[in-house]
């Protein structure tokens, strides 16, 4: 691979409409050198038509792609120079190994020997010297994703663009190519775009991640950021999951503020409390509320009884009926869980002023 | 499947009829062709060794060998192209397309091989248009000759390369093409590099379909030959019905099977013919 850096992806207004229905709306977004970037929403948010008008298979209704600046929407598939690994990869079936990784390297008429080389290096970058000869047939799923990044990387793109690249895996080898393709991004320092519909996939890959909802950008950011402070409900939903809470602010200040179910959240540095008297919908991660043992304290308690629980090796999840909030969500890990559950057992509940995050309901 | 206990008991009788049908009206004829060519008109390989001291036995062969390579090549030509246009057409186009390959299919051989005398011939519709329009002066000679024999045989043979290389060209997965794109292949190079050697069994399954029907083609060779240039199914009918040479006739016809066979035997060391041929994979 060459020395050179990756470069710098930018959506300008991106609109796709196919008729009457608008499957990507006004999405602007910069993808930096190098950079890892998630397109990450549900099946039907867009995030595939994106990819696919990147890569100059769809051409955009409305918007401009731009390459280091440049604008390349006109330009079709064959002049772009980005890698792609398709959804099911793509491999062609009457070539061996080699020859797949050796066809973008053959199209634009490389000597025999440049592209010997070529896929040699690419080879041994994924780890695959000794398959050079099969068939696409004749490997795993893994082998057969390996391939497809190799091919999709051995004439030096300006982009790699993935599509959906570990969907096809049972779910431990998914695991395992998460982090190749996270140890090769960092070996080759392209810039990737990966759209996917699995968040843990996003969130252990990207440096940042778009959240794409009914072909709107909904929220982007560090995955730990969209993690902790999602600013929409489905954000908090999509992204892990979530209790949300929902009540009148009675009471704000600057640090932040209490809700008349007696919920109070204290709030980050530099954010603005809501005003007195209105709505609020908080979030508030599973994970983050306790379960209290007699005569603990904590910023905010509910009591309540299990409706049930479920194990699950590591820990326990918990759905309780509070009387002041309605059914909350909680999952603990099992070394830590004080109680045997028991369908219809009291527990007390807390969690700290910081676990909850106030989120805006979703735009109709 | 079975219900029966007994293996391979009882369930056969249910083909035997169907079995029998096969033995009393097809093997049983072809066998009897095989007897009279090495017994008429006495018994030996007398009639087998025309094969190779008669010249018109050999110019017979030689031409039908032609016909048939030149339709063949012809024919998967022009299905190719209208196979991978219908490939690449919207699904309602689609529809049209294939319909307008079929319905040749459904009209009489003998009305089509008529038709073609009709617009062939000397004061035809295409040479009386190409003489109004001042390009020639002479009619051309297009039927009753070579030439009319493959028109008319092209145009039979055109729905049966297409529909065999239709169905192996639908089998491609689009993503591969757009993968090619995307890697950086021009239009062409994709065309050359992955549709084609993609598509090569229908292309092969098509081209033994096609030799083999037009192998023994009769009726279109009749008519659009005009007796002048003989094919192997017509020169049979000739020695057997005219110049009553069972013997000779009988010996052709066997070697036309042979032909078959023999195709069929190389061609399936290459493809799978079972799948071809449309059994389940």
């Amino acid at each position: 691979m060459s020395d050179a850096r990756g470069h710098a992806l930018g959506l300008k207004g991106l609109t796709k409409r196919y008729g009457e229905f608008t499957a990507v709306e006004d999405v602007s977004l910069e993808v930096g050198q190098g950079e890892f970037l998630t397109l990450l929403g549900p099946s039907g948010s867009g995030k595939t038509t994106i990819l696919m008008a990147v890569a100059g298979f769809v051409a955009p209704s409305a918007g401009a792609i731009l390459l280091d600046g440049r604008d390349i929407t006109p330009l079709p598939p064959e002049k772009r120079n980005f890698g792609m690994v398709f959804q099911g990869y793509a491999l062609f079936p009457h070539m061996t190994v080699a020859e797949n990784i050796a066809f973008p390297l053959r199209v634009r008429g490389l000597s025999r020997a440049d592209r010997d080389a070529k896929v040699r290096a690419a080879l041994d970058l994924v780890q695959l010297a000794t398959f050079a000869e099969r068939l696409p047939r004749q490997l795993s799923g893994g082998q057969q994703q390996r391939v497809a990044l190799a091919r999709a990387l051995v004439f030096d793109p300006a982009l790699l663009l993935l599509d959906e690249p570990l969907s096809a895996l049972d779910k431990k080898l998914r695991a395992e190519l998460q982090e190749e393709l996270k140890a090769l991004h960092r070996r080759v320092g392209r810039t990737f775009v990966n759209v996917t519909h699995d968040q843990e996939e996003a969130l252990s890959l990207s440096d940042r991640i778009a959240i794409l909802n009914h072909g709107r950008l909904v929220q982007q950011g560090a995955p730990g950021l969209l993690y902790e402070r999602p600013r929409t409900r489905f954000v908090a939903d999509f992204l892990g999951k979530s209790n949300f809470l929902e009540g009148t602010v009675v009471e704000a200040a600057a640090g932040g503020f209490a809700l008349d179910s007696g919920v109070s959240v204290r709030l980050p540095d530099g954010a603005a409390p809501p005003p007195a008297g209105s709505r609020s919908l908080l979030s508030l991660r599973p994970e983050k509320v306790a379960l209290l043992a007699e005569g603990e304290a904590a910023d905010n308690v509910a009591e309540g009884r299990i409706l049930s629980w479920s194990y699950l090796g590591a820990g326990f999840a918990l759905r309780v009926a509070t009387e002041r909030l309605g059914e909350i969500r909680a999952s603990l890990p099992s070394w830590q869980a004080a109680i045997a559950p028991a369908e219809g057992l009291p527990v007390r509940l807390g969690w700290s002023a910081e676990a909850a995050v106030p989120v805006e309901e979703d735009a109709a | 499947m079975t219900a029966a206990g007994r293996p391979g008991a009882g369930w056969w009788w249910l083909i035997l009829p169907a079995f029998l049908l096969l033995v009393v009206f097809y093997v049983a004829p072809i066998l009897q062709v095989l007897a009279i060519s090495v017994t008429e008109p006495e018994p030996g390989l007398g009639n087998y060794e025309r094969l190779f001291t008669s010249g018109a036995v050999q110019r017979v062969i030689v031409t039908t060998l032609r016909i048939c390579l030149i339709t063949t090549v012809l024919a998967l030509l022009l299905g190719y192209a209208i196979a991978y246009a219908i490939t690449l057409a919207s699904p309602r186009a689609r529809g049209w397309w294939i319909l307008a390959v079929l319905v040749p299919l459904w009209i009489s051989v003998l009305v089509r091989a008529f038709a073609w005398v009709t617009l062939l011939r000397r004061q035809g519709l295409v040479n009386n248009t190409l003489m109004e329009a001042g390009i020639i002066s002479e009619p051309l000679p297009l039927v009753w000759n070579e030439f009319g024999i493959v028109v008319g045989m092209v145009h039979y043979m055109v729905p049966f390369a297409v529909l065999p290389m239709l169905a192996s060209m639908r089998e491609i997965d689009p993503r591969l093409l757009a993968a090619a794109r995307g890697l950086g292949g021009s239009r062409g190079q994709v065309f050359r590099r992955v549709f084609l050697p993609l598509s090569m069994p229908g292309v092969i399954a098509a081209a033994v379909l096609v030799f083999i029907f037009t192998l023994g083609f009769y009726i279109t060779p009749a008519i659009l030959g005009g007796g002048k240039t003989l094919m192997v199914a017509e020169w049979i009918g000739l020695q057997i019905l005219d110049l009553i040479r069972w013997g000779l006739g009988t010996m052709m016809a066997t070697m036309l099977v042979v032909a078959i066979l023999v195709t069929l035997a190389v061609f399936s060391r290459i493809v799978d013919l079972r799948r071809i041929f449309g059994a389940g994979a």
